[in-house]
């Protein structure tokens, strides 16, 4: 008995519930809805539930415990969740009676649905910690924190002896992404002012979501573009005939290309927060006799400053947490150096390498995907945490 | 200093130039952020488009029965037994045949270069015509192939002249041919519908590359994510909006969701491959764990625009509906939801958007494995949409790059459309108050 089929079987004795006791209840008033505390349906939705959802829960846990390592164990859930089903519907009818104040209890019920839901965000994060937290463990057993942390060269071999410090993917996702926000910082930041102080609002219909397209392009198309178009033009007129490299897959371009998605990022998050400077703020700067130009460097910056760079940490994270750029085009080469122009590789891009392809959970080469995955997830956790407070901080100031 | 109002001294000068300098600053940020857009897509779309049309060759084909069927009988365990390479061979032979009842000169050509000209593909799908109906066997049949990637790519630009000389899998006597072929309406350029139906091919067939398994792969997890977050995520949106108290409690869980839809994609691939691959048991690659992954990581990204519709609903309407003796949960999921509705809907279908572009976690869950067989249900292997750019990207065949654009240019026109329709629903149901 497969576990979607359970599930159907389980919706639809649900729904035979309902009928079974709304039936059950109008019979009891004499088909007089009147003489019951509750309107029919809630009679039916009480039956419903307390047949269907024990049983729904009970699969989704064997599910999460026992998921298809037994699949002979299945028709046992199956016996087990008719049983409850049976004897879920059993006392739901048998609490039908005319007083039955059976809104009440479906209500109950249903808020108690509502609170799992949001639930299941703090369980996510909770499976998330865990699962990075437990394999790092894991991986720390097998190969000393020490090396991880301070060793300086990534050589991971499949038959042990590999180096595995973390520095040189560090600095690959370091350097791409201070290109990227070296891209996208001024061009963000500029075009946010443009469109806020001096676009038409017509202009700014246009141009605003257009800019956001940006944002809503998948990664792998980025990548792609990093691939066949940016990585070989650099090489071709920058890298070959400066004699600094002639790979297609460089810093350079995968910060480039990573630098334009992240431009809707920082332009739209300074967009808001420069339209939330109070207009006074400018109105006293120009009736002083500044120039808009002026206003904007002088009054508007400033006071949208924490705001400003709220949004540039955000769209940091965003850069440092990004995968198939730099997979697709900053190179697989884990090497320290400072020429833009080299192939090198960045964190993400070894979870990736790590983890695809036959892996074995037992040996430090794999289960190091999972310390860099915490490495990761902290970093970006920590970035966005600071963004939040320092923009949430400085929504109150105007407020 | 002059004192004429006319006239501006030399700061002013200076300080309107510098006025004006910011302001061209401004908007040349904004022309080079849209040109990058431009690039980008005129980019894709130029490698892209050539993926769509394709050359194919009819020609009639003699089903020889000493090759295919020695013994005669029909046995079809012993037609079985019969490889593609023999179907090549009579491809060659039927191209050879046609091209030489045209009157086309082929100095230069063996048998062998004939069979270059023919996708490796059509001698197994000629094989499944007739293992599927042997009594083709022994006739002469029309048949339609696939040209090689090598000829194909002659007609997009990619193949040129002086590339097949060094090449070894074509030569200019087999394009010098490909021409006169197609001048006799043999080899025609087309439509390429097999582009969306056929699943992948191997690394030497970029020509038959099709797109059929990724596209069933990514409906079924999109349809798995549609059907989780949409109830999961109203629900937490209205608990957490209509209901929830204001403790330490919910204040954890809404800087949890903020984080969470910030959170870098790979780490969702990090948790599927150690919870649902590791810990539950679910198999690699199956849709159900991608849709499952998708599902939590696009949770968040909808709860935000959910819980913005739920607020923009005005609070006289819940008034108005407590007033008249409405539960709580009565003036929400009578009132308050169907008028959000629309907004809800619209963030859900963005949030569905993002999720079908999603490549970083899919990789980690093992998606990018080679899949031929079409997927019966949730629980067998696919593809995606995006893996299946990436895997092609990775191949060495130069044809794979087109392939690769053009399942972008695939997805996006269903992100464009998806788009369209979440805009539509804005536009014309949101009501402001």
């Amino acid at each position: 008995m497969n576990p979607g089929f359970l599930l159907l079987l389980l919706l639809v004795l649900g729904g035979l519930g309902f009928a079974i006791g709304r039936n059950r209840a109008l019979s009891l008033a004499q088909g007089d809805s009147r003489r019951l505390h509750s309107l029919p349906d809630y009679y039916g939705w009480f039956t419903a539930l307390m047949t269907s959802f024990p049983g729904l829960v009970m699969v989704a846990i064997w599910m999460m415990i026992v998921g298809q390592k037994r699949p002979d164990l299945t028709v046992l859930l199956g016996g087990a969740c008719l049983v409850v089903a049976a004897a879920g519907f059993g006392f739901g009818l048998s609490r039908i009676t005319p007083d039955f104040r059976a809104r009440n209890a479906t209500e109950r019920l249903i808020m108690w649905l509502l609170v799992g839901a949001s639930l299941i965000a703090v369980l996510t994060t909770i499976g998330i910690f865990l699962s990075l937290v437990v394999e790092t463990g894991h991986f720390f057993q097998l190969y000393p924190a020490k090396d991880f942390f301070f060793s300086t060269k990534w050589n991971p071999q499949f038959r042990g002896g590999s180096d595995l410090g973390i520095w040189p993917l560090l600095w690959g996702t370091l350097y791409v992404s201070a290109i990227a926000l070296l891209v996208a910082v001024p061009i963000g930041l500029m075009s946010a002012v443009y469109l806020s102080e001096y676009a038409s609002s017509r202009t700014r219909a246009w141009v605003k979501p257009a800019i956001e397209i940006l944002a809503g392009i998948p990664t792998i198309v980025y990548g792609l573009f990093a691939l066949i178009t940016v990585g070989p033009l650099l090489r071709d007129w920058f890298a070959q005939p400066l004699g600094l490299g002639d790979s297609a897959s460089s810093v350079m371009t995968a910060g480039l290309v990573m630098g334009v998605m992240v431009i809707p990022f920082v332009s739209s998050l300074s967009d808001d927060i420069i339209n939330a400077v109070p207009q006074s703020l400018r109105d006293g700067s120009l009736a002083m006799g500044a120039t808009s130009a002026e206003t904007v460097r002088k009054v508007v910056l400033p006071a949208a400053l924490p705001g400003i760079v709220g949004a540039v940490l955000l769209a940091a994270s965003r850069a440092i947490g990004e995968t198939m750029i730099v997979v697709m085009g900053a190179g697989a080469a884990a090497k320290l150096s400072l020429n833009p122009f080299e192939a090198m590789t960045t964190v993400t891009v070894k979870i990736v390498s790590q983890l695809t392809g036959d892996t074995e959970f037992a040996s430090p080469e794999t289960l190091v995907a999972f310390a860099l995955g915490l490495t990761l997830f902290l970093f970006t956790l920590g970035l966005n945490v600071i963004a939040l407070v320092i923009v949430r901080k400085y929504r109150e100031q105007y407020e | 200093m002059s004192s004429s109002l006319f006239t501006q001294d030399a700061r002013t000068t200076a300080r309107n130039a510098a006025e004006r300098r910011f302001r061209a600053c401004g908007l040349a940020a904004i022309v080079l952020a849209l040109a990058a857009l431009v690039w980008l897509l005129i980019s894709i779309f130029s490698a892209g488009a050539p993926a769509f049309r394709q050359a194919f060759m009819t020609f009639p084909v003699t089903l020889d029965e000493k090759a295919l069927d020695k013994e005669g009988g029909r046995d079809p365990a012993k037609l079985s037994k019969v490889t593609t390479v023999s179907y090549a061979k009579l491809l060659a032979l039927g191209l050879k045949a046609k091209a030489e009842d045209l009157g086309l000169e082929t100095t230069g050509m063996k048998s062998k270069d004939f069979a270059k000209m023919i996708s490796e593909e059509s001698a197994a799908s000629l094989r499944d015509r007739v293992l599927a109906d042997p009594t083709l066997i022994g006739q002469t049949i029309e048949f339609t192939v696939l040209a090689s990637g090598r000829v194909d790519g002659y007609y997009k630009g990619r193949v040129t002249m002086k590339t097949a000389v060094k090449d070894k899998n074509t030569s200019p006597e087999q394009l010098a041919l490909a021409d006169k072929l197609r001048a006799a309406g043999v080899l025609d350029i087309r439509f390429n519908w097999g582009f969306f139906t056929m699943p992948d091919a191997s690394d030497k067939r970029p020509e038959a590359a099709g797109l059929g398994i990724a596209i069933v792969g990514s409906f079924l997890m999109m349809a798995l994510v549609l059907v989780l977050s949409l109830p999961i995520g109203v629900a937490a949106s209205v608990y957490l909006e209509e209901f929830a108290p204001k403790n330490r409690w919910t204040d954890l869980i809404e800087v949890n969701i903020s984080n969470l839809a910030a959170v870098p994609s790979i780490v969702y691939g990090i948790l599927g491959l150690s919870i649902f691959i590791n810990f539950v048991g679910l198999p690699q690659s199956a849709p159900i764990v991608g849709g499952l992954v998708l599902t939590l990581m696009t949770l968040p990204r909808i709860i935000i625009p959910t819980r913005a519709a739920l607020k923009a609903v005005p609070p006289s309407i819940r008034d108005a509906a407590l007033g008249v003796g409405a539960s709580p949960l009565q003036m929400v999921f009578h009132h308050v939801l169907p008028l959000a509705m629309p907004g809800i809907l619209t963030g859900m279908i963005i949030g569905l958007a993002q999720a079908l572009g999603e490549s970083a976690p899919l990789l980690l869950i093992g998606m990018v494995a080679f899949v031929r067989d079409f997927p019966g249900g949730f629980f067998d292997p696919a593809a995606a949409l995006p893996v299946q750019v990436y895997n092609w990207t990775v191949r060495g065949d130069p044809g794979f790059v087109e392939r690769a654009s053009g399942a972008i240019i695939v997805l996006l026109i269903f992100l464009l459309i998806m788009n369209a329709v979440a805009i539509v629903l804005r536009r014309r149901f949101e009501r402001r108050w």
